[in-house]
């Protein structure tokens, strides 16, 4: 017992230790992900060790293909429009979260709350189960209703957490001039809370972009782009799927800066 | 008087929307999963009833039982994994990085993933441990084996990796947030009082960042525990989970009210474990 404490010990007083296990962490993180994008510009159809040669064809390979780029469109299409819904319905049931007592407020929230914590198949499959019910067809914009409601709770969140910290003074003092509500939710509550609603609609539309499970059951002929990539998948894995991942992954590289420049924005 | 009428206005205004929304489309389904659960199957497809048979044959069938029993089982050790490796990385962060910017660049590095599509990182285990993947060839080419082996892919522990690989962010997180919300003075105290570096993390540093840990299994079992994505790429019969199965209730198998019975029975797992952590977060803020 103590001289396993005093081992203990001795590795906890040293840096080298928690550096070894830091380090194969980001190994860990980041070594599949340099994978993907080295088979990207391999010349064998398999992906297998060593890579023989290089080339770019299987991004030529890509803008060629008319199936991968109406996906693309239609993801685009999905997301955009799924991420403005759930601004139109995140941020006023933020605001009520935050400013109004009501009847049924504690059930409100935790409806509102609870995709982020169920399983996406859940979602997917009871409004699968809705639609079928009203008689609807499954399309993009099925989807759509789909991915909205998924994700409102991340509006939801990021912008409660914000209006939270704001002082209640502002409202009083816009009010005290005479400012209407509506007036002092675009003029006063709405810059102040600005940062929040783009970041968090930046995160909702990364999300739907690459939404699975509830697209999965809610899609009918259209494929988005994650679906399209899956299906893709079922039939073998070529260096096109990591020529896409690539494509993906840099998009997400230029989002991932964009919110971090506005987090520091909010810092300041 | 005109002043609450006014403010009930404005209540109302505001609200209606998200109301109506979350009624209808959140409300609404789950009522019908849930009623859906208790119909029986009539070939070809399904008729309206109220019995419980779906929920006994979940339960009685080893089938669903067992595939319920392993789901936890994999979403259990995929958050132990995630722990082993986050808490020390967190720990490093916090106490053993001198700089606040190489500390926030490291995190960031390790929150970055969550914005690379699941999907792809799901499928580049795929890649590197198949039969004629990137490991295998890899092994051959350095002449530590001769020939591929399949031992890597399709079976419970791809699925743990891959699982562990792609949540192993939500384990970080929480973890971080609570060490870093222990006062630094606590520490010294403690080192004050003559505990070494080792006794202290046991006494002092590890108590108080269990509020993170828990919250940081719950995020990383939930999340394994309704996956059904890396399953389907590297999984295989041996790693299938209660989603797959679920999935394929509303598919080929076309047998919707034992799919809804099992997604209540996800649902309600789910949301025992997070009300659960829920408590017990509470309870350790109220020590703290």
């Amino acid at each position: 017992m103590t001289t396993t404490t005093t081992l203990f010990s001795r590795i906890f007083s040293t840096d080298g230790a928690f550096k070894a296990v830091a380090t194969s962490v980001l190994a860990f993180l980041y070594a599949p992900i340099i994978v993907l994008v080295m088979f990207s510009f391999s010349d064998s159809r398999s992906l297998s060790w060593p890579i023989k040669g290089l080339t770019f064809d299987w991004y030529l390979k890509l803008f060629q293909n008319e199936d991968l780029l109406e996906a693309i469109g239609n993801s685009f299409y999905v997301a955009s429009c799924s991420t403005l819904l759930t601004l139109i319905i995140g941020v006023p049931a933020a605001l009520a979260l935050n400013r109004y007592n009501f009847f049924g407020k504690s059930l409100f929230r935790k409806l509102v709350l609870l995709p982020i914590a169920l399983p996406g198949i859940i979602t997917g499959i009871s409004m699968l189960n809705l639609f079928k019910v009203v008689g609807f067809n499954l399309s993009l914009e099925t989807v759509i209703i789909g991915h909205a409601t998924a994700l409102i709770a991340i509006i939801v969140t990021q912008v409660f957490a914000r209006l939270e910290r704001l002082p209640k003074s502002l409202d009083e003092a816009s009010a005290d001039l005479g400012a209407s509500g509506l007036q002092t939710f675009l003029f006063v509550t709405l810059p102040n809370i600005k940062t929040s609603v783009i970041g968090a609609g930046l995160l909702s539309f990364t999300l739907s972009f690459d939404e699975i499970p509830v697209t999965f059951f809610l899609t009918g002929r259209d494929n988005t782009l994650p679906m399209y990539i899956w299906s893709t998948m079922r039939r073998g894995i070529t260096p096109e799927i990591n020529a896409v991942g690539t494509l993906i992954l840099c998009l997400s590289a230029i989002l991932i800066i964009i919110s971090v420049l506005m987090l520091r924005d909010k810092n300041q | 008087m005109k002043i609450i009428q006014r403010g009930k206005l404005a209540a109302g205004a505001v609200l209606s929307l998200p109301l109506i929304w979350t009624i209808l489309f959140m409300f609404v389904p789950y009522a019908i999963l849930f009623v859906y659960s208790f119909w029986e199957k009539k070939y070809p497809t399904f008729e309206a009833a109220f019995q419980f048979g779906n929920y006994f044959t979940i339960f009685t069938d080893p089938q669903y039982f067992q595939v319920l029993l392993r789901t936890g089982k994999i979403a259990a050790f995929v958050s132990f994994f995630s722990a082993l490796l986050a808490y020390p990385f967190a720990y490093f962060l916090i106490f053993k990085v001198k700089t606040n910017g190489t500390r926030q660049l490291l995190y960031m590095a390790v929150i970055a993933p969550l914005w690379i599509s699941y999907l792809l990182r799901a499928y580049t285990w795929k890649t590197i441990l198949g039969t004629n993947g990137i490991l295998n060839s890899f092994l051959i080419w350095a002449g530590i084996t001769n020939e591929p082996t399949d031992i890597f892919l399709y079976n419970q522990f791809a699925m743990i990796l891959t699982l562990t690989y792609v949540f192993i962010p939500f384990m970080v997180m929480p973890i971080y947030t609570s060490l870093e919300k222990i006062p630094k003075n606590l520490i010294e105290a403690s080192a004050d009082l003559g505990l070494n570096g080792f006794m202290t993390f046991i006494k002092v540093t590890l108590p108080l960042s269990i509020p993170g840990l828990v919250a940081g299994f719950t995020l990383t079992f939930c999340l394994s525990f309704g996956d059904f994505i890396a399953s389907f790429l590297v999984g295989g019969p041996d790693g299938l989970m209660i989603a797959n199965v679920i999935s394929s209730q509303f598919g080929a198998a076309l047998n919707w009210p034992l799919g809804s019975a099992l997604a209540i029975i996800m649902l309600v797992i789910v949301l025992t474990i997070i009300s659960i952590s829920d408590r017990f977060e509470r309870l350790g803020e109220a020590k703290l």
